[in-house]
């Protein structure tokens, strides 16, 4: 497991061309048989420029990794429960890290408190087939964290009102930009 | 759920991790999987048009790769939609999920850097009238297990 720092003491530089090629690839490479040529084209790059790129940010941890991903809903995990706990200071770093490695946990972040609208500085999402199944798995994170917890609560997502793989800025209309969807 | 055979599956199962990122990967998948190169990139594309599949391709870390911020708003019941719409327009705002909780409104906003990030995010707050309440990263715990996929379950009536 790695363990990342603030964002801003680990500003790894992209390049004008990585940008490119983040941007050119974040909604999806292209299907044919040689994908890092037919993004090169697009760019005015090689096929190996490209690819040799990608391994390059990989190796930086800019890219996690590049894969085939799923669409959990359409797998059947049809509820996604964001909970946030209101952990105490001096073991949250330790804590989150356990927590990280339950089942059915895909995200785990610190983040700061607003109080006292917003006392909560653990984030976890829950992923399971329904939400009994998203409880069961908070009540064994609640069970972890024991007296380190002072509160906390599930924030089911009722709609998604808007979702595209687009993260970075580029041109507009790059890249494929799916329709929101539930 | 469409029907998917055991090739689909095992490609799913094999790659939802990583793939390879060697010349031909849609060939090194193929060579392992027992099967084409061009049986690997139709099913592929299958997948992706079903939305079985988000995508096929780089997952960035976007805190490395430029600056974002999870951030979420209190709308009332009545404007709610007029509010998520004011978000859905904003530059960079890429996700926005409704939730259960007066903070209704979840989206990300992103920015090439941490300056564009908050001058994004004060014209924001300004225009919708209302707080943005600010939820940064600070720490970050990844193991990036993907998740095993219920293929029988899914298959139940």
């Amino acid at each position: 497991m790695s363990v990342s720092t603030c964002p801003s003491e680990r500003h790894t530089a992209l390049d004008t061309t990585d940008r490119a090629i983040v941007v050119a690839t974040q909604a999806g490479l292209p299907l044919v048989p040689d994908p890092w040529g037919a993004v090169g084209r697009t760019l005015g790059l090689t096929g190996e420029e490209v690819r040799s790129r990608l391994v390059r940010m990989q190796e930086a941890g800019i890219v996690r990794r590049v894969a085939a991903v799923p669409n959990h809903y359409r797998l059947g995990y049809l509820a996604n429960g964001m909970t946030v706990w209101d952990v105490d200071d001096a073991h949250i770093n330790r804590l989150g890290r356990e927590v990280a490695m339950l089942p059915g946990v895909s995200h785990c972040y610190r983040r700061p408190r607003h109080l006292p609208a917003w006392p909560y500085n653990l984030f976890a999402m829950l992923h399971g087939h329904t939400r009994e199944e998203v409880e069961c798995q908070a009540e064994e994170l609640r069970a972890l964290l024991g007296e380190s917890c002072r509160d906390h609560r599930i924030l089911y997502s009722s709609r998604i009102l808007k979702k595209t793989g687009l993260r970075l800025d580029g041109r507009p209309g790059a890249g494929r930009q799916p329709e929101p969807r539930r | 759920m469409a029907t998917l055979d055991s090739l689909d599956r095992r490609l799913i199962d094999a790659y939802q991790r990583g793939l390879p990122v060697c010349e031909r990967p849609f060939a090194a998948m193929a060579a392992r999987l027992g099967s084409s190169e061009a049986e690997v990139l139709k099913r592929l594309t299958r997948l992706e048009r079903l939305e079985v599949l988000s995508r096929v391709g780089p997952v960035f870390d976007h805190a490395r790769a430029g600056a974002s911020l999870l951030a979420a708003v209190a709308a009332p019941e009545a404007q709610r939609d007029a509010v998520a719409e004011v978000i859905n327009r904003a530059p960079g705002v890429n996700h926005n999920y409704l939730r259960e909780h007066d903070f209704n409104l979840w989206f990300v906003m992103t920015a090439p850097d941490e300056a564009v990030l908050d001058a994004r995010l004060d014209a924001l707050e300004a225009e919708l009238g209302r707080e943005i309440l600010r939820l940064p990263m600070l720490e970050g715990f990844h193991i990036d297990l993907g998740f095993p996929i219920p293929w029988d379950e899914l298959e139940a009536p």
